[in-house]
């Protein structure tokens, strides 16, 4: 684990930076949170923010591809409403409940990768009409918020592990572990990236450009169903209105967790600080006493100046024409 | 024969979408009449005026390759400063200070726009994103503060709301817009340069034009178009509101697309874009009127973007 953490940091210092910002608002908002630092206020923190921080893993995912995925609030809202139908009962029921609202997110997920495939349809434009139609479908699922969760499950996941750690932070991370670390180190997840960074030479070298277009599409789904069910254990409902605003918050954490929107070149970690970092500032305004009308001026200061962060390029370029890369 | 030659004009997007128009206009006419009254007509290209409007100006920027995603809060932002401003001193004359202010707000963030893509060179698509939050921000920040009071000036009502000679005045206003945009592609020599741009920004710069001055300048007229329909729509809903803005950034963009613009810059014709707005409209109209649940609308609106752009992608051959 650690050297999988190593590893992923050394490549890439906007990361580890946003790793560092992280680590400083965490320590600042345990400091002034009137109940102080427990178990308790470390696990209502990470609760916070890790129904976003599953989007940014997915998004990363697809802009690594060179691509973005419009839909991922959209998904997210309808496996959100689909657990609330299905994640009920017995033990059995439970996990054939579950694997129905991750296979209902991987399915949405490869429509995206075949429409932006064998459409020949810009990413944008392909994710943005899907994400249209699994709005309907979330409505016609769910026409208004309610339905049930199972509540031991919500227990398990927003509590925390024997004291020490935040169970869904956890949860997190052996997820992306099971899902997304075997496909990076394999030829699939290679190929992911290559395309990103060049997809003629990916093609030109003899990879399935278009198996991993679909499979980056596909996993975002998927971790947009995670995202989708743990919103479900949160809330213990179903809402098919909640995706608008995490779709461009989850594009705001990939850029603060430093993965370049040009593809090739970022990392899962950086994301999900990223995200966490989102939700930490509003948590911190929330604490700090400032009003609390100021939380989207802030946030949109701090997405800035993550932005401005890639505007420094500019100063080491020598041939005008790089300016156009 | 004129008329003829001015069919042949269009392109293919144009084409197929008149085509789709004429089919749910008699398709929809056989069951329900009031589709072919010219009144439901005159209505549609009313509601279309605002969309129609906000799409002019996501144009310009698509054709470079960009985009422009601050177009939700632009619309809110150059309406609420208008709105404010009217209700310091709702004077008639004074009052007009409103306008002035608001499409001046749109063309100073259509500027930040500009500036931030094309000499800082951040991807446009987070930089506007970036500019949309903090507009957003300063938004919700002020108006937690003051109260303001929300009231158009007497030009914003009769343009928003006014008819002349029995035509809604905002769809002249689109026309005008139009107008300026078909002058501006076609006839003058920025038109040209914005094509040059989209197609390849390098190979433009090589040839001699400043095409950081072309960016900022397709940025600043995309402010002003969300401004203008800022204006347009306050006078039409006697108020500005949050989030009045929010329904016309992606329907804007999907108009654009639809005409057969592309993404990737350099390509697309502004009776493409036309053509997408009025389709979008009558769709969206068409389902009202047949009480379509909101879900089916989603997915009527999501099948149709992908279904032509699909055909179109198709049409072309890849390069």
């Amino acid at each position: 684990m650690t050297a999988f953490l190593d590893i992923h940091l050394r490549r890439n210092n906007r990361a580890l930076l946003a790793w560092l910002v992280l680590g400083g608002l965490l320590v600042y908002f345990l400091y002034i949170h009137p109940r102080g630092a427990s178990i308790g206020v470390l696990s209502a923190w990470a609760n916070q923010g890790t129904a976003l921080a599953f989007l940014a893993v997915g998004q990363t995912i697809v802009v690594l591809s060179r691509g973005v995925d419009l839909s991922i609030g959209p998904i997210m809202a309808l496996t959100n409403c689909l657990a609330s139908h299905l994640v009920n009962g017995g033990p059995l029921e439970l996990a054939f409940g579950i694997a129905v609202v991750v296979l209902a997110g991987a399915v949405c997920g490869a429509i995206n990768g075949i429409v932006v495939v064998f459409g020949k349809i810009q990413p944008i434009i392909a994710t943005l009409a899907t994400g249209a139609i699994y709005s309907g479908f979330a409505l016609i699922v769910r026409p208004i918020p309610g339905g049930s969760i199972d509540e031991m499950l919500s227990e398990l996941t927003t509590g925390d592990l024997a004291g020490i750690l935040p169970s869904s932070i956890v949860m997190l991370l052996v997820l992306v572990c099971l899902f997304w670390l075997p496909v990076s180190k394999a030829s699939l997840g290679r190929s992911i990236v290559a395309v990103g960074s060049s997809e003629q030479a990916a093609y030109m070298s003899g990879l399935k450009v278009d198996r991993a277009k679909i499979a980056a599409y596909t996993l975002s789904g998927i971790f947009a169903s995670f995202s989708g069910l743990f919103i479900g254990f949160q809330t213990l409902s179903g809402d098919p209105s909640i995706g608008l605003p995490y779709t461009l918050n989850s594009i705001a954490a990939v850029v603060i967790g430093g993965t370049a929107l040009t593809g090739g070149a970022g990392s899962i970690l950086g994301s999900i600080a990223g995200a966490l970092i989102l939700r930490t500032i509003g948590s911190l305004i929330f604490f700090t006493g400032l009003p609390p009308l100021a939380q989207p001026l802030f946030e949109g200061t701090v997405l800035l100046v993550a932005v401005a962060f890639g505007a420094t390029r500019l100063l080491r370029i020598n041939n005008r024409l790089e300016v156009f890369r | 024969m004129r008329a003829v030659s001015f069919v042949t004009s269009f392109d293919g997007p144009t084409k197929a979408i008149a085509l789709a128009m004429l089919l749910l206009l008699a398709v929809g006419g056989a069951y329900y009449h009031q589709f072919l009254s010219p009144m439901y007509l005159v209505q549609q290209l009313q509601n279309g005026a605002f969309l129609g409007i906000v799409a002019a100006g996501a144009m310009m920027v698509i054709l470079l390759g960009h985009i422009d995603l601050s177009v939700p809060w632009t619309i809110t932002a150059s309406a609420t400063l208008a709105t404010a401003l009217v209700g310091t001193n709702p004077e008639a004359l004074v009052s007009e200070r409103g306008l002035v202010a608001g499409l001046g707000a749109g063309l100073l963030i259509g500027l930040v726009n500009g500036l931030g893509v094309a000499y800082l060179r951040i991807p446009s698509m987070i930089w506007t994103l970036v500019t949309n939050n903090i507009i957003l921000g300063v938004c919700v920040f002020y108006s937690g503060f003051y109260a303001l009071r929300s009231q158009p000036s007497p030009v914003m009502s009769a343009l928003g709301a006014g008819r002349l000679f029995g035509i809604p005045c905002a769809i002249l206003v689109w026309f005008a817009v139009s107008a300026v945009i078909v002058f501006l592609l076609r006839r003058s020599r920025t038109g040209r340069y914005i094509y040059a741009v989209g197609t390849h920004e390098p190979a433009a710069y090589l040839s001699g034009i400043d095409t950081r001055k072309v960016i900022v300048f397709a940025f600043v007229v995309a402010g002003l178009c969300s401004a203008v329909a800022g204006m347009l729509l306050t006078g039409y809903a006697g108020q500005s509101y949050q989030r009045m803005g929010d329904p016309y950034l992606l329907p804007g963009i999907a108009a654009v697309v639809l005409g057969g613009s592309s993404l990737f810059g350099g390509r697309g014709s502004y009776s493409g874009t036309v053509a997408g707005v009025l389709l979008i409209t009558l769709i969206s109209s068409m389902l009202s009127i047949m009480q379509a649940p909101e879900a089916a609308k989603q997915i009527c609106y999501g099948v149709v973007i992908i279904l032509m752009v699909g055909l179109y992608s198709r049409a072309t051959p890849a390069n």
